[in-house]
């Protein structure tokens, strides 16, 4: 890997960056590009920037897309780019990529530790026996069988997908709602999320956050799932209500949760944390060694397709 | 399922047959047991054993011919009991079987065994390979890193380790074992496995011992029954094959794992983590366990299941019905 000296005449192509990049990255794509703080950029380099990447989940607002007036493409390195107006790069024309499937393997697996997690009691098991309690107080109380639970995923995409035949060879039987059906998927097609949630043990939460998708799953939907129903979300903590969450998980209305991302991370509801029927992560269903270079990969592919003219590698649909 | 059978066929009183209980039956069992059957039990009885068995064989309007056990348990179907029993000519045991010893002696004496059969297998392959996916992600851990409120403070946890590709090794690839495999290749792991011998059925790469399969695997999981050949099957040479950065389940016996091995590789870093449903002293777990990050601790809830349990009931009825009508137990361990 060549080193870039600092030369005024420096042939790399100009990326902007939102937010310094991780280490790793940096490291990687040393050479590579010229990179940039955007806060930093001189306004030769803002008039002159095609390319704007954001490092982790950066705000990327209307304000700083409009001062970038060159600017064709938003590079993501995570799987929900619903942290970019995406309005505004619709209006604008701009193509937006995400992390496309680099994280789907690693969520889809973590959703399913989620989903035994909570049916089996797992942690709350776990904590039991660490407190000596079972020499105690006897028998944790019995959790609930995984294999014959009815699944309902909600966005059957790159995540959704991987989640829904992970949880079909536990013998669930995996039924799906996304913004129109997929023609090549076994799973059944549920129109609305309320009858998909009526008809389900456990739902899965791995859509976009979107205007549409906002607070999706509200009390309504919550009702319907029911009292020994589990909701999984490893998509955003948006979709969810979740002062309303934590008032059903509290009245038993909701039977049980596993919650990877949340409305205000790294704030969490305190009153969760005294619920045996709930899994707490610190939004890490991505992150695995080998799922940061998987991103890697797809930036740097998206990057050199970008300045190669060539068709960019996981664009999102705006 | 089964209780619409039982109260369809419930032989009137006079001709109930008697059947021995020599495990704690909870209520849906004991009901379903007493509608169809003379019930002796020894829990409810003050007597010890022998004395127990001893009246049994005065019982009306036969001695019984059946007794229902907990394999593997307390009481110990061995030569001893069944000399003080001869009456009984079936055994019905909650576990996969029998202790090979207890086999051999029924084998001896003609008595049928019928055990659990499959009604295990899946809630204990769920468990197995939910423990896998929380060792390996850090599912436990995190939560109670962020029950503490650690997560605005400090940052993420630290980066847990994928699943796909894992060379996952499992010892005894039984009903349990099976489905175990059939789940982690949904998750993208590489199957192979070490029995007694192996099974032209599967294409998993087979390993003649333990050590090999530990030595080419990134996680091993423990699946076999616990008998001499397989005590401490997991031992200090097969932790140091696994190797540093691999992982070890356990939810067959706690005496199939060296514990206090198992303790030293773990303190020493000599492997990287463990999930463990059963423990050599249960309900005794050692405290060594409780500061460990990487460790997942259950108190053997894999087979238990709200749901498990009236479908191991069901199954135990079926087969003491198979026995008294003369037909083929459901789910025989005896004869093979």
């Amino acid at each position: 890997m060549e080193t870039t000296a600092s030369s005024t005449a420096d042939e790399s192509p100009l990326v902007l960056l939102v937010q310094p990049l991780f280490p790793e990255f940096a490291a990687a794509l040393a050479g590579r590009y010229r990179f940039v703080l955007a806060a930093d950029a001189d306004p030769a380099a803002a008039a002159e920037a095609r390319v704007l990447l954001v490092p982790g989940l950066a705000p990327v607002t209307a304000q700083h897309l409009a001062r970038l007036p060159a600017l064709e493409l938003v590079v993501g390195t995570s799987a929900g780019v619903d942290h970019v107006d995406l309005d505004t790069c619709r209006n604008r024309g701009l193509s937006v990529t995400n992390a496309g499937p680099a994280f789907a393997v690693d969520s889809a697996d973590y959703a399913v530790g989620l989903v035994v997690a909570v049916l089996r009691r797992v942690a709350a098991a776990d904590a039991y026996v660490r407190r000596g309690r079972w020499a105690a107080d006897g028998d944790y109380p019995l959790a609930t069988k995984v294999s014959g639970k009815r699944v309902g995923i909600v966005g059957l995409g790159n995540i959704g997908s991987r989640v829904a035949r992970r949880l079909a060879a536990f013998g669930c039987a995996v039924s799906y709602h996304s913004r129109s059906p997929k023609p090549s998927s076994p799973y059944t097609f549920v129109p609305a999320l309320l009858d998909l949630a009526a008809g389900s043990d456990v739902l899965v939460l791995s859509c976009a956050l979107t205007d549409e998708t906002k607070h999706m799953v509200n009390r309504e939907v919550m009702e319907a799932l029911g009292k020994d129903g589990v909701l999984v979300n490893v998509g955003r903590g948006g979709l969810v209500d979740e002062p309303e969450l934590v008032r059903c998980l509290r009245d038993g209305v909701l039977g049980g949760a596993g919650l990877d991302v949340y409305a205000n991370e790294p704030a969490v509801p305190p009153e969760l944390f005294g619920m045996d029927n709930v899994v707490l992560s610190d939004h890490r269903a991505v992150v695995t060694p080998e799922s940061m270079r998987g991103v890697l990969e797809v930036i740097t592919a998206n990057l050199d397709a970008f300045f190669s003219g060539r068709p960019l590698v996981s664009p999102v649909q705006l | 399922m089964a209780s619409a059978i039982a109260a369809a066929t419930a032989p009137p009183t006079a001709a109930k047959h008697s059947v021995l209980l020599l495990r704690r039956a909870n209520d849906y069992l004991a009901a379903t047991l007493r509608a169809r059957y003379r019930v002796l039990s020894f829990y409810d009885s003050a007597a010890p054993l022998p004395a127990f068995l001893a009246a049994s064989a005065a019982a009306l309007p036969e001695p019984p011919r059946a007794a229902l056990v907990v394999g593997g348990g307390s009481i110990q179907i061995d030569a001893t009991f069944l000399d003080a029993a001869p009456y009984l000519r079936c055994v019905v045991t909650t576990a996969a079987g029998l202790d090979h010893g207890d086999l051999a002696e029924c084998a001896r004496r003609g008595v049928l065994v019928a055990g659990a059969g499959e009604v295990f297998s899946t809630d204990v392959a769920d468990h197995a390979v939910g423990l896998l996916i929380d060792v390996l992600r850090d599912v436990s851990a995190a939560d109670r890193y962020v029950r503490r409120g650690l997560w605005p403070v400090q940052g993420d946890y630290p980066l847990g380790s994928k699943l796909g590709g894992k060379r996952v090794g499992i010892i005894g690839l039984g009903s349990i074992g099976s489905s175990i495999a059939k789940r982690l290749k949904a998750l993208g792991c590489v199957i192979q496995y070490h029995s007694r011998r192996p099974k032209d059925t599967v294409s998993f790469k087979y390993f003649h011992d333990v050590i090999s399969l530990a030595t080419e695997s990134d996680a091993l999981i423990v699946a076999c029954a616990l008998n001499d050949q397989t005590r401490h099957i997991v031992n200090k040479e097969v932790l140091g094959a696994l190797g540093k950065d691999g992982v070890v389940v356990n939810i067959a016996h706690g005496g199939n794992i060296d514990e206090a091995e198992l303790i030293s590789a773990l303190r020493e870093g000599k492997i990287a983590g463990a999930g463990l449903d059963v423990f050599e002293k249960e309900p005794v777990v050692p405290a060594e366990f409780f500061s460990m990050d990487n460790v997942v601790l259950t108190g053997h809830e894999a087979v238990f299941t709200t749901e498990s349990g009236s479908d191991l009931c069901d199954l135990m009825i079926g087969n003491l019905e198979a026995f008294f009508d003369g037909r083929p137990l459901l789910t025989p361990v005896l004869p093979k």
